[in-house]
């Protein structure tokens, strides 16, 4: 284990969003738990997310670190995310003309999975909205995470409105707790968090330092995000660290968090969709319905909010002219097996996701009916084409290939079968799958 | 799993009790028959009972003791503290069963024993991790040329598993058989192996019957890697590293497969008692109905035929089709009555090789251990704790175990399961599985219940020698010998595999030659057992081949 006394020196914060060595050309940032997380990280390989270091993995087995969120606990620094501070008098009614989904449903004290739209109705981008606490009845404030930078695209939409958007990206640090034994551990330094529920807001202390906890997360189980001011960023990780010796507790980094979001079906941005800010042609926009958010807008007849994107988006419910669904796939393991057994190959089982696009066709004998009719989908989809996997994996939880993968809706239906599309020995085979409801991997904890 | 006493005093015939009517005697015999019984509730027996269950047949599995899991148990032996007291991971597990019994949805979770870490006489190691490129530096470290020879190893050795995996997935053809059949599954075996190519056909030959320690010279001069690669050609077996047939130990364990992975091996959640508890439930999912402490004394039999079994309280089951979960010598010799088998089958059974040789010491301790050379390493015990520095090691440890004595330095394979799964022990406290070896069955001049602890002394100070401080750890600790291996769980003589792995007890011959497809010759009844092909670990190949074999003859027979 690193030591922590002979780094105390170098530790002291340098001041909220100061993360940056002034003076030096330096070209990446480093996050408030940098100096902790830098000690642990065995491999020493770094990525660069949004210009901050982050890790891929912490020590040799990327694989251990997803085990360890799924059967104990994992600490994930999500620190490079995007974040915007929304208050001001009317902030409410900023977020509810924004964002696609209805903010009104959103206490103080709650969170939100939510996404905003252009005008056509293609979402521009996805994040959760925190509604804090509210510390004085007046103050009403909401924390706004994203991928990529929102400022402009949102302060374009104040108009007259009495709104303050303050991006504070790099003046927090966000921790994310994620697994079983996440809320027994946090709560014994946030009491709150023990029942908190899913998708609840709360505030606490660590450490003496003022965080802001939300039962949130990318990995698809029980689990909580703590957010803190950048100069206490070192203060809230070691009495977390310390609070969770002993209990499996492991660091992990972007490659662990991939699999587990995959299995979670969570969407990653770049990966999985598109924003349709930057995108030159439709078929690179997506729709939240197209991205399995339909359910966010159950309640549409019921809330009168003019919010961007909300006319295309009752048009696509009317008219049912979505182009696909989203969907787990889950590959049919005999078909995989013979595929690579009969090419003289051990049938590779490599938990490593794989991004990008995998085509899937009809399975011209498949169940389902659909397939039979073979009808031509969206735009620009070619007869026999069922739709194309952007995520894939061999998820070790399931024991099974899996994919994120966009399907026909006319072949979105549970069950119905279809072939994807593999490299087998430097060229094409098809290999039996089945389509199933998102999330593949669903832990009654999550919500429990 | 069985019971010691004989069938023939157990099977007495009993009447329905006398103050019951004829009516509900009736009424209660239809409850008390079922289209299949298996005897022995371990994993096989799960196994075999899930998928007979779920092909439809109305199951019954009954298992002796209060648990099922027979060799695959965890049990709490100090609150908070959980012990695999016997078999302690998981590798060979057919990867069909994990889907075609749906464990996943049962709660099947293979954690990741992410590295094996092999402390060395002088104060180094080895330590070998999921990096490719850090395990060849570490091993360039003992010897540079060991390094690229370990890649071809490994590649060398896959090709062999390669070959013979799809053995570990049919019953073996029948050599005596003149059906048509089985003539054409000969031939299908014939032409598999001379499909393949000249290097790793030769490869199995050697693998099947030379010692390890031959076939690892020829690729390494590192004593410790060869220490470590030689390690699993012994376990479970009476045999030495430079035995014959140590090679065909090495090649059955290289056979596992973890997600893809041929030789990974993986600690199921909760130990091997949280995979049968898995097992158990996806059998009952299916329709099985499990009863604990249900010790079968005997199988019924009538005209030569199977017709259920008794208790040891006299109660009886019946079914038409009865599976025996148990070893050859339950099976053969205690279940039935051997008069009824030919004598050739008796006599090979009786001459059938136990001699277990393996035992457990599980620890419960207050931390984890320190390794002079690595201090404030933790990382290196999540994984295998290999204590084999050398074959020289190995080699001198079955030297002792050939003359009827456990090894005074014994091989020791170590894994700190709580490190994997924190849920096996309380925060910061830990426990350890110590398979050990060589420990005879028969001890010379003395016996386990006398050398149980002298047992666990030696293996203490073993420990102790690599890791000092180790005895200051130790809480608790519980010493498994054969005898006790065979008094808890029924394999006879403690042997792990239900029949020691040796070319005459294999395949063709496993457990008898004529009978190593799962039938008996006792009509209806079947078994299902590790003493079957392929075989011991926790595999449950004999359990899914042998339902496979019972619903293929009522196919017939109904046909």
């Amino acid at each position: 284990m690193p030591k922590r006394e002979g780094q105390k020196k170098t530790d002291a914060p340098r001041g909220a969003g100061a993360t940056r060595d002034a003076g030096e050309a330096a070209v990446v940032r480093t996050s408030p738990f940098h100096a902790r997380t830098a000690a642990l990280n065995q491999v020493q390989l770094w990525s660069h997310w949004s210009n901050y270091l982050a890790a891929g993995r912490y020590q040799l087995s990327d694989k251990a670190e997803y085990f360890a969120v799924r059967n104990a606990a994992g600490i994930f620094d999500s620190s490079p995310l995007y974040k915007y501070r929304i208050g001001g008098p009317d902030a409410e009614a900023f977020l509810a003309g924004v964002l696609a989904r209805d903010i009104w449903a959103c206490p103080p004290g709650r969170a939100q999975y939510t996404c905003w739209l252009d005008d056509d109705g293609f979402v521009v981008e996805d994040g959760v909205v925190l509604h804090l606490p509210q510390s004085r009845p007046s103050v009403n404030e909401y924390l706004l995470t994203s991928a990529e930078p929102n400022l402009a695209w949102f302060a374009d939409r104040v108009g007259r409105l009495d709104v303050r958007i303050d991006e504070v990206s790099d003046d927090m640090g966000t921790l994310a707790l994620q697994g079983p034994r996440s809320r027994g551990l946090l709560a014994k330094l946030v009491p709150q968090a023990e029942t908190l529920p899913y998708f609840g807001v709360t505030a606490g202390k660590i450490g003496g330092a003022a965080v802001t906890v939300s039962r949130t997360g990318f990995t698809g189980d029980l689990g909580y995000e703590i957010w803190v001011d950048a100069g206490d960023g070192l203060r809230v990780w070691d009495e977390l660290w310390d609070a969770v010796q002993g209990h499996g507790v492991q660091q992990f980094g972007l490659d662990a968090l991939n699999m587990l979001r995959i299995e979670a079906g969570m969407l990653e941005l770049g990966a999985d969709f598109d924003s349709s800010r930057y995108a030159f042609n439709d078929a690179h926009r997506s729709t939240p319905l197209e991205l399995g958010w339909g359910w966010m807008f159950g309640d549409l007849k019921r809330d009168d909010r003019a919010f961007v994107g909300r006319r295309a988006l009752e048009a696509e419910i009317a008219g049912k002219t979505s182009r696909w669904a989203m969907r787990g796939l889950v590959l049919d393991w005999q078909d995989y097996d013979q595929v690579y057994d009969e090419a003289g190959l051990i049938p590779p089982k490599d938990h490593t996701p794989v991004i990008g696009d995998s085509m899937l066709y009809e399975d011209a004998a498949g169940a389902g009916g659909a397939a039979a009719s073979g009808g031509q989908g969206g735009s620009g989809v070619a007869l026999g084409q069922a739709g194309y996997a952007t995520s894939f994996m061999y998820s070790p939880m399931l024991q099974r290939h899996i994919a994120i993968a966009r399907m026909r809706p006319d072949l979105a239906k549970p069950g119905t079968r279809v072939k994807l599309e593999l490299t087998v020995d430097h060229h094409y085979e098809q290999v039996a799958a089945h389509v199933a409801r998102l999330p593949l991997y669903n832990p009654e904890r999550k919500t429990a | 799993m069985s019971t010691k006493k004989t069938p023939a005093k157990a099977a007495k015939k009993r009447g329905a009790p006398a103050s019951t009517s004829l009516a509900s005697a009736k009424a209660s015999r239809a409850e008390r028959t079922y289209d299949a019984i298996v005897v022995g509730g371990g994993h096989n027996g799960l196994v075999n009972g899930a998928y007979l269950a779920k092909a439809g047949l109305r199951t019954l599995i009954l298992e002796r003791r209060h648990l099922v899991g027979g060799a695959a148990i965890t049990e709490e032996l100090r609150p908070g503290f959980w012990f695999t007291t016997f078999s302690y991971a998981l590798s060979l597990l057919r990867p069909q069963i994990v889907q075609d019994l749906e464990l996943v949805k049962h709660g099947f979770m293979p954690l990741l024993m992410s590295s094996t870490f092999a402390p060395m006489e002088n104060g180094d190691y080895l330590w070998l991790t999921q990096d490719h490129g850090q395990n060849l530096k570490e091993i360039a470290r003992h010897s540079k040329r060991d390094a690229d020879a370990y890649e071809q190893y490994g590649h060398d050795l896959s090709k062999v598993v390669q070959a013979l995996k799809p053995l570990f997935d049919q019953a073996p053809p029948d050599l005596f058989s003149d059906d048509p059949e089985e003539l054409l599954a000969l031939t299908q075996l014939g032409r598999r192996f001379r499909s393949l190519d000249k290097r790793t056909l030769h490869n199995a030959v050697r693998l099947l019957t030379g010692s390890a320690a031959d076939f690892l010279d020829d690729y390494f001069e590192s004593e410790i890697l060869k220490g470590y690669l030689a390690s699993s050609s012994i376990i479970g077996t009476k045999v030495g590293p430079r035995s014959q047939g140590s090679g065909l130990v090495l090649l059955f364990h290289a056979m596992g497969e973890h997600d893809g992975e041929f030789g990974a091996w993986s600690f199921h959640k909760g130990g091997n008692g949280g995979f049968t508890q898995v097992l158990a439930r996806a059998a009952q999912a299916f329709g099985a109905e499990i009863r604990l402490e249900s010790p079968v004394a005997a199988v019924i039999t009538k005209n030569g035929r199977a017709t259920g079994v008794a208790l040891t309280d006299g109660t009886e089951f019946y079914a038409d089709t009865v599976v025996s979960a148990l070893d050859p010598r339950h099976t053969f010799l205690e279940l039935v009555d051997p008069r009824e088998l030919p004598d050739d089958l008796v006599e090979t059974v009786q001459r059938y090789r136990f001699q277990g040789t393996s035992s457990k010491v599980n620890f419960a301790l207050d931390g984890l251990p320190r390794f002079p050379a690595l201090p404030g390493r933790e990382d290196v015990f999540r994984g295998f704790t290999n204590i084999g520095p050398s074959i020289d090691y190995l080699e001198r440890a079955f030297d002792e175990g050939k003359y009827g004595w456990y090894s005074s330095r014994p091989y020791i394979d170590g894994a700190i399961q709580s490190t994997i799964d924190p849920d096996m022990a309380p925060p910061g406290r830990h426990v350890m599985s110590c398979f050990i070896q060589y420990t005879p069955y028969k001890l010379r001049e003395s016996d386990w219940d006398a050398e149980q602890e002298n047992l666990g002394d030696t293996v203490q100070r073993t420990l102790e020698s690599f890791f000092p401080g180790f005895g200051d750890l130790v809480l608790q600790r519980e010493v498994v010998t054969p005898l006790h291996i065979e008094r808890t769980v029924g394999l006879s003589e403690g042997n792990i595999f239900a029949g020691e792995f040796f070319a005459p007890q294999m395949f063709f011959f496993r457990p008898a030659p004529g009978w190593s497809q799962y039938r008996t010759p006792i009509d209806g009844y079947y078994q299902c057992g590790s003493g079957t092909h392929p075989g011991g670990c926790v595999m449950g190949a004999p359990g899914k081949l042998a339902a496979e074999r019972i619903l293929k003859d009522r196919g017939k027979g109904r046909g």
